[in-house]
């Protein structure tokens, strides 16, 4: 209990006890937060466990998923789960961190703010949307434009063989990124804003270059800040349910082709669970969603504590 | 001096990859957003907001009860997510200091960044089970929770902007200190808080997954809380993923509303904030 607590509660001893009472309530709320968060993963973890107990280890390492027979092997799920968000991840972060490079450092003020805002408005726009216009628009063009290509030049590589799909891996791989380039661009924006104009003043006087200045002394000080932007994007691509399930084909198959349809963990439980009818299916479904819970977990306590450390250096350093 | 060209050429070259960067960046967003707004106009008529859907291959029809589901999802959303995001956030910010305020601020953040779908499984566990059968209240149940950190966050981040010495000057007069909050900190923080809110509604407006094995969706009107409901975002997936060209036009048509509805509350959220800062 802190003094300022001591002094109130020493001042209204003795009288009606409003403000024990409103502190209790008010904690209670706030206490809902703790609440849901271990709710979620006691009730999955209940769930999931009839599948736990049946398969074991098993069940991540197994690539068998098959509701009739009550055999479920998650492997392909977490494969394309993880193969989708890395390689998005991978593409969009150089073009995050050079479009809030150019918001921050290079445009007129009134551009870099308008692209800045164009950007947070299309964040927005919802998951749903994004898989309308993947299946509708992107889909069919990369079956007609740009597989071909890629079979016709770069086909003798394992990773673009197979027949031109439209839907598959390539297309979640394209609409990850569209949906992440905004969330790593606003927060790594946020994060160069931060940097102090005396760093950036003094590498200028030493007589460096605008890029030789962006290099050394902005990136090096946002550079966790940057890292906490990429890794809380990665957090929102493991996690993107319905654009993905629009555009990555749904067919559970590990294969190095980006061409090929895949599968990611939140598409499976998307289309599966409103109609398993067997117990041991949704368990295997919570299963994967525990797995996946257990990830973003892991993701966003990282990401939170690297941005966490940057905001903590800033209000030290002072803004521009 | 030594270098100096190749040191410029590097500057310049860096600088265009950096714009090149940016176009690339905005080109597939803005092809996006025209492609909602050129397909979707072309889908809406009076029919699209009075009628419900036909069934495939007859044309015609609309999506008047996705419209009004999803209003009421977020509406009974806001009615648990709003007020225990507010009480929570009073805590965080008139107690604050202590251990647990910051283990709740860090636990919002993460429960912030958990999947939406994974809300969808534990709205599932708690409220599908129990009751026997999907249903709009579950649907509601998890868009709530979705709203509870966003709500929790921004109305903390209001309250702290409340000058103290409001604070000061309402227990100056004698007024115990749970009123001074409620009457005098609450109410100097309510125009940032409404912004906070109504942010918090234009990202559920478009949360589709954790309604799937919730509120599942209705071809039809629902006449009751415990049935399945239709929502917008619900009638966008199905319609997208079907093969009848009628039904994509509806899809984009719901598309340019729903895009349409959150970007009207986001303007109102945005001119409530800007209020705040000039008053």
């Amino acid at each position: 209990m802190s003094h300022d607590e001591e002094v109130r509660d020493a001042r209204f001893a003795g009288r009606f006890d409003g403000d024990r009472i409103f502190k209790g309530i008010t904690l209670g709320f706030a206490l809902t937060v703790i609440l849901i968060l271990l709710l979620m993963a006691a009730g999955m973890a209940v769930e999931a466990l009839p599948a736990m107990k049946r398969f074991g280890w098993k069940f991540v390492s197994g690539s068998d998923w098959d509701a009739v027979q009550g055999s479920f092997g998650a492997l392909p799920y977490i494969w394309g789960s993880i193969v989708s968000s890395a390689l998005a991840i991978i593409a969009a972060t150089p073009l995050s961190v050079g479009t809030a490079i150019f918001i921050t450092e290079l445009a007129p003020r009134k551009l870099g703010g308008a692209i800045a805002s164009l950007v947070e408005l299309l964040a927005a726009i919802p998951s749903v949307i994004y898989g309308l216009w993947g299946v509708v628009v992107m889909a069919p063009w990369l079956q007609k434009t740009v597989e071909p290509f890629l079979i016709e030049h770069f086909g003798f590589l394992p990773l673009f063989r197979g027949p031109p799909y439209g839907v598959g891996m390539l297309a979640a791989i394209f609409i990850i990124m569209i949906m992440i380039i905004p969330i790593i661009t606003s927060i790594t924006k946020e994060v160069l804003l931060a940097v102090p104009q005396s760093q950036k003043e003094a590498a200028v006087a030493l007589g460096a270059t605008k890029w030789e200045m962006i290099r050394m002394a902005v990136l090096p000080y946002g550079r966790s800040g940057i890292l906490g932007a990429v890794i809380l994007g990665l957090g929102r691509a493991i996690g993107e349910t319905m654009a993905v399930t629009m555009v990555i084909g749904n067919t559970p198959q590990i294969s190095l082709s980006l061409l090929d349809p895949a599968y990611t963990m939140p598409s499976v439980i998307a289309n599966e669970f409103a109609e398993a009818t067997s117990k041991l299916h949704s368990s295997a479904l919570m299963e994967i969603g525990l797995i996946l819970l257990a990830l973003t977990l892991i993701i966003n306590i990282t990401a939170r504590v690297l941005i966490w450390s940057v905001t903590s250096k800033q209000s030290a350093g002072g803004r521009r | 001096m030594n270098g100096m060209r190749t040191r410029s050429i590097k500057n310049v070259g860096m600088m265009l990859l950096m714009g090149i960067a940016t176009l690339l960046v905005l080109t597939p967003l803005i092809l996006v957003f025209y492609q909602i707004v050129k397909m979707g106009a072309g889908s809406i008529n009076l029919a699209f907001f009075t009628q419900i859907p036909n069934p495939p291959g007859e044309t015609g029809g609309g999506m008047a009860n996705g419209i009004a589901g999803s209003a009421i999802l977020i509406l009974m959303a806001s009615i648990f997510g709003v007020p225990t995001g507010i009480f929570g956030a009073l805590y965080l910010s008139e107690y604050e200091g202590n251990r647990l305020a910051s283990v709740i601020r860090f636990s919002a953040d993460v429960l912030s960044g958990v999947p939406s779908i994974i809300t969808g499984l534990v709205a599932y566990t708690l409220i599908v089970v129990p009751m026997h059968g999907f249903s709009a209240l579950a649907g509601a149940f998890a868009l709530g929770l979705i709203m509870i950190p966003i709500v929790l966050r921004t109305t903390e981040e209001q309250l702290k902007m409340v000058p103290v010495t409001l604070r000061e000057a309402s227990l100056a007069l004698g007024v115990p200190f749970w009123r001074t909050t409620l009457l005098v900190t609450l109410r100097s923080g309510m125009k940032g808080i409404v912004t906070g809110i109504l942010l918090s509604i234009a990202r559920v407006a478009g949360e589709t997954a954790p309604l799937l094995f919730t509120s599942l969706g209705n071809q039809f009107w629902s006449k009751k809380l415990t049935e399945p409901m239709a929502a917008l975002p619900l009638q966008i997936f199905s319609f997208a993923i079907a093969p009848y060209d009628d039904w994509h036009r509806l899809a984009w048509g719901g598309a340019l509303v729903l895009v349409v509805i959150m970007f009207v509350v986001s303007l109102a959220a945005r001119w409530f904030g800007r209020e705040k800062s000039t008053g």
